[in-house]
């Protein structure tokens, strides 16, 4: 067994030692570009519907922590599994579902991902191997172990890929899944997104070991502590990850340091920190601006990366369109999908 | 005085067992603490240690004599001083019947189901539709008929595992899963930690993938542990895929109450599962309807709760010999006939509602006796017609009353049946507190034939 590794960077803030992760080429930069602003936009799209009273409900948009789950999924393969907790917009986009399905899903409409009964927490793509989408906190944990189970029992290859919060890390249900995913060796990769706040609690006032990293230290699966703000790094990250548990050699945990710019959710009171945080990390780490400085540094122009932009607006806007006019379920859908 | 050796009982449910061996002979000298003897069930193993010291006097029971009654002399021990002849001023063996009256697990049964040698499933007075007439049939337990739906459906399917607590090595904490493992491996027989919510969503996390679990709850009061796996994951997820994603797995395990474990290991989930839509729920009462339902439930697609009882696991009754017996779910069967009154029960609670019958029938009032089978999706129809009948129902459940099956089925036979009822529809319910532990208590807090037999008269004003 490995010891627990070490991170590049300790916090978002705070990046210090460790160095630079490995090189993107210009088309692995430009295609993570792409697909970050793609969450972006389409998250900033969803906030707005919501506050036109299109979408209801919770609505917990991804904003800043993009760099994650386009990082992640650049070092999968076909038949790798994603499941996620209700956060989920950006993830569901990052596996290549379209705008449109998840945008209509949002506004209860029949042409969403789940014909309009799920909503933003609860969405599902069997086609894109994503598992949704699940609104009770840490219980998408024992679930992704379970599609690891799956590839293992079939000795298919495939990893899973679990993703939950610096929130979620504190239920009971992920050191029981942690247990059985290293006593029977299972392909899957914990991904601990730290955007630092369990809703309106900080991981200093709800966490006894603030390093995710070691969380599995008791269970002897090795975890690494990722630039969560650096999609190389989370790339990087992933990739060795992945390899470990393809070998073989059980699960492992990556704690994501990130953030997240918007509040919890959209009726999020803004308290528990300063608007001074917020614009810090905006300013010094985004995501996003990191891959376009990097690009322009390289001489890519400032109209190509319009373009990309432009590109995306296309497509938020489409799906925007398309959720606002799409019909709503027909009213014989409420009974159907209970049983098969 | 020389002491008596009595047949011990390995668990609360034990009633009788085999007297394997014995280790000592008689005219050997005993300490406190030697192994004397090992006796066997169907479920296990266990030694016999002497408590007292002195020399085995006599061996009442022969090794190899099987269906020894629980507190039995099986041996006396002399004291020091004592010769072969004291045994003479020994105690008459006392009469089994006696033995096991005056044990506490006997006193706890003294209302549960049939005794073994009358099998109740047995007692049955309809021919089951399912099965065609002529069939061959084989004598088996429930605990032989739930192992063989298991295996056959693991033959049958790939996809198809076992997990759980204690389902591989140990041969299932009730024997259920015996020689699952021996036949399909460790693969496919799982034996998990002691981790009920991990394991319950690992198991739909599995079945979301397309395999097919069959994840065992060494009982259901431990699936509370697990239940938010079970509601929020396993039933509602393909509701909430809008139909992309669903999962095909059971839920099964011991539920109800078994014999003096108490309040914590003794409460019927029935009327909990049945209230979930995305569930199906099913509890069977006959060794046949157990063996056709869990394979039914392996091949729906759907999550299935699968309660079983565990006073049951031991009881026999004639099973179909039949490549593929497959009873379908959601259909009730009327188990006897007749015409004065509706009597309606599923899993244990048909114990007592046959057992009515027949004191009911002696007073010349004739219950048809339904065996629900499955509670979610209900037979309502099959209900109905019986009450459109009858013009009375009596339910009887080992649950609570408050929220019960029992309230369910009254208000469907209101809703539909209200103009055939010639008296208000009765419940006979487990009373209204946490299972006690003591014996007498214990059998007030449960359902009894006589409390049947009661509400059967009072809806026919008798």
């Amino acid at each position: 067994m490995a010891a627990p590794k070490k991170a590049a960077a300790s916090s978002p803030q705070d990046k210090t030692d460790g160095g630079s992760p490995p090189e993107f080429t210009r088309e692995q930069e430009l295609k993570a570009l792409r697909d970050m602003l793609l969450i972006r936009r389409f998250e900033e799209k969803a906030g707005q519907l919501y506050g036109m009273g299109a979408i209801g409900g919770f609505c917990h948009l991804y904003i800043g922590q993009e760099a994650v789950v386009v990082g992640m999924q650049m070092a999968l393969k076909q038949g790798d599994q994603v499941i996620t907790g209700y956060r989920d917009h950006g993830h569901m986009l990052a596996t290549g579902m379209e705008a449109n399905g998840v945008m209509a899903e949002l506004t209860g409409r029949r042409g969403g991902y789940s014909k309009g009964k799920g909503g933003s927490m609860h969405m599902f793509s069997k086609e894109k191997h994503f598992y949704g989408g699940h609104g009770i906190v840490g219980a998408q944990v024992s679930l992704g172990t379970g599609l690891a189970f799956a590839n293992n029992y079939r000795s298919n290859g495939n990893v899973s890929v679990t993703y939950f919060g610096d929130g979620a890390a504190n239920q009971g249900q992920v050191y029981e899944s942690f247990n059985m995913a290293e006593l029977w060796k299972l392909p899957v990769i914990f991904v601990i997104e730290n955007n630092r706040y369990a809703m309106g609690t900080s991981v200093s006032r709800a966490s006894a070991q603030q390093d995710f990293s070691k969380r599995g230290a008791s269970f002897n699966i090795p975890g690494m502590q990722v630039d969560g703000m650096d999609v190389r790094a989370v790339k990087a990250a992933a990739d060795e990850a992945a390899a470990w548990c393809r070998s073989g050699k059980g699960p492992m945990i990556l704690e994501m340091q990130t953030y997240r710019y918007r509040g919890h959710s959209m009726s999020d009171p803004a308290k528990y920190r300063t608007r001074e945080e917020v614009e810090k990390v905006r300013h010094d780490q985004d995501p996003i601006e990191q891959v376009r400085n990097r690009l322009l540094a390289a001489k890519v122009s400032e109209a190509d990366l319009k373009a990309i932009d432009a590109g995306v607006r296309d497509i938020v806007n489409a799906s925007a369109d398309f959720a606002q006019h799409d019909p709503e379920p027909d009213a014989a859908e409420l009974w159907t999908d209970v049983y098969r | 005085m020389p002491i008596q050796v009595l047949m011990p009982a390995l668990s609360p449910t034990m009633e009788k067992g085999n007297l394997a061996k014995w280790l000592k002979k008689e005219g050997e000298t005993i300490k406190s603490g030697d192994v004397i003897a090992e006796i066997e069930t169907d479920k296990a193993t266990m030694e016999v240690e002497a408590t007292d010291e002195g020399t085995l006097g006599k061996i009442l029971i022969p090794e190899g004599t099987a269906d020894v009654a629980v507190n039995t002399p099986i041996a006396t021990i002399l004291a020091d001083g004592e010769s072969a002849a004291d045994l003479a001023k020994a105690p008459a063996p006392a009469k089994q019947e006696k033995a096991a009256e005056s044990a506490p697990p006997a006193a706890a049964k003294a209302e549960a189901p049939a005794p073994k040698a009358a099998p109740a499933p047995q007692a049955v007075a309809e021919p089951d539709p399912e099965v065609p007439a002529g069939t061959e049939m084989v004598t088996q337990t429930i605990r032989e008929a739930l192992r063989d739906a298991m295996a056959e459906e693991m033959r049958r399917d790939a996809d198809v595992f076992v997990m759980g607590e204690e389902v591989a090595e140990y041969q299932g904490a009730y024997k259920v899963t015996q020689g699952l493992l021996q036949e399909f491996g460790a693969r496919r027989v799982i034996d998990t930690p002691i981790t009920e919510h991990g394991f319950a969503g690992v198991g739909v996390g599995a079945a979301m993938t397309g395999l097919k679990p069959i994840v065992e709850f060494m009982t259901f009061n431990f699936a509370m542990q697990a239940i938010d796996q079970i509601i929020n994951s396993a039933a509602k997820t393909l509701y909430m895929s809008g139909g992309q994603m669903g999962c095909s797995i059971v839920f099964r395990g011991p539920n109800g109450a078994a014999a003096r474990v108490a309040a914590q290991h003794s409460q019927d989930y029935a009327s909990w599962y049945s209230n979930i839509p995305g569930l199906k729920v099913v509890a069977p009462f006959s060794a046949a309807d157990y063996k056709g339902l869990l394979k039914a439930a392996i091949r729906d697609p759907n999550p299935v709760i699968f309660l079983e009882n565990e006073m049951l696991y031991g009881h026999t009754g004639e099973v179909p010999k039949l490549d593929d017996f497959v009873i379908p779910i959601g259909k009730a069967r009327i188990v006897r006939s007749g015409s004065h009154v509706t009597i309606i029960s599923w899993s244990n609670g048909m114990s007592y509602a046959l057992k009515a019958a027949d004191e009911l029938a002696k007073e010349g009032i004739e219950a048809e006796v339904i065996d629900l089978r499955t509670l979610r999706p209900m037979d309502t129809e099959t209900i109905i017609n019986s009450v459109k009948k009858t013009g009375r129902a009596v339910t009887v459940e080992e649950g609570w009353a408050q929220s019960g099956v029992g309230a369910e089925i009254a208000a469907r036979i209101m809703e539909n049946a209200f103009d055939y009822l010639d008296a208000p529809v009765a419940r006979v319910t487990g009373k209204d507190v946490p299972m006690p532990y003591a014996a007498n208590l214990e059998k007030l807090a449960l359902p009894s034939a006589a409390e049947v037999v009661e509400a059967a008269k009072a809806v026919c004003y008798r």
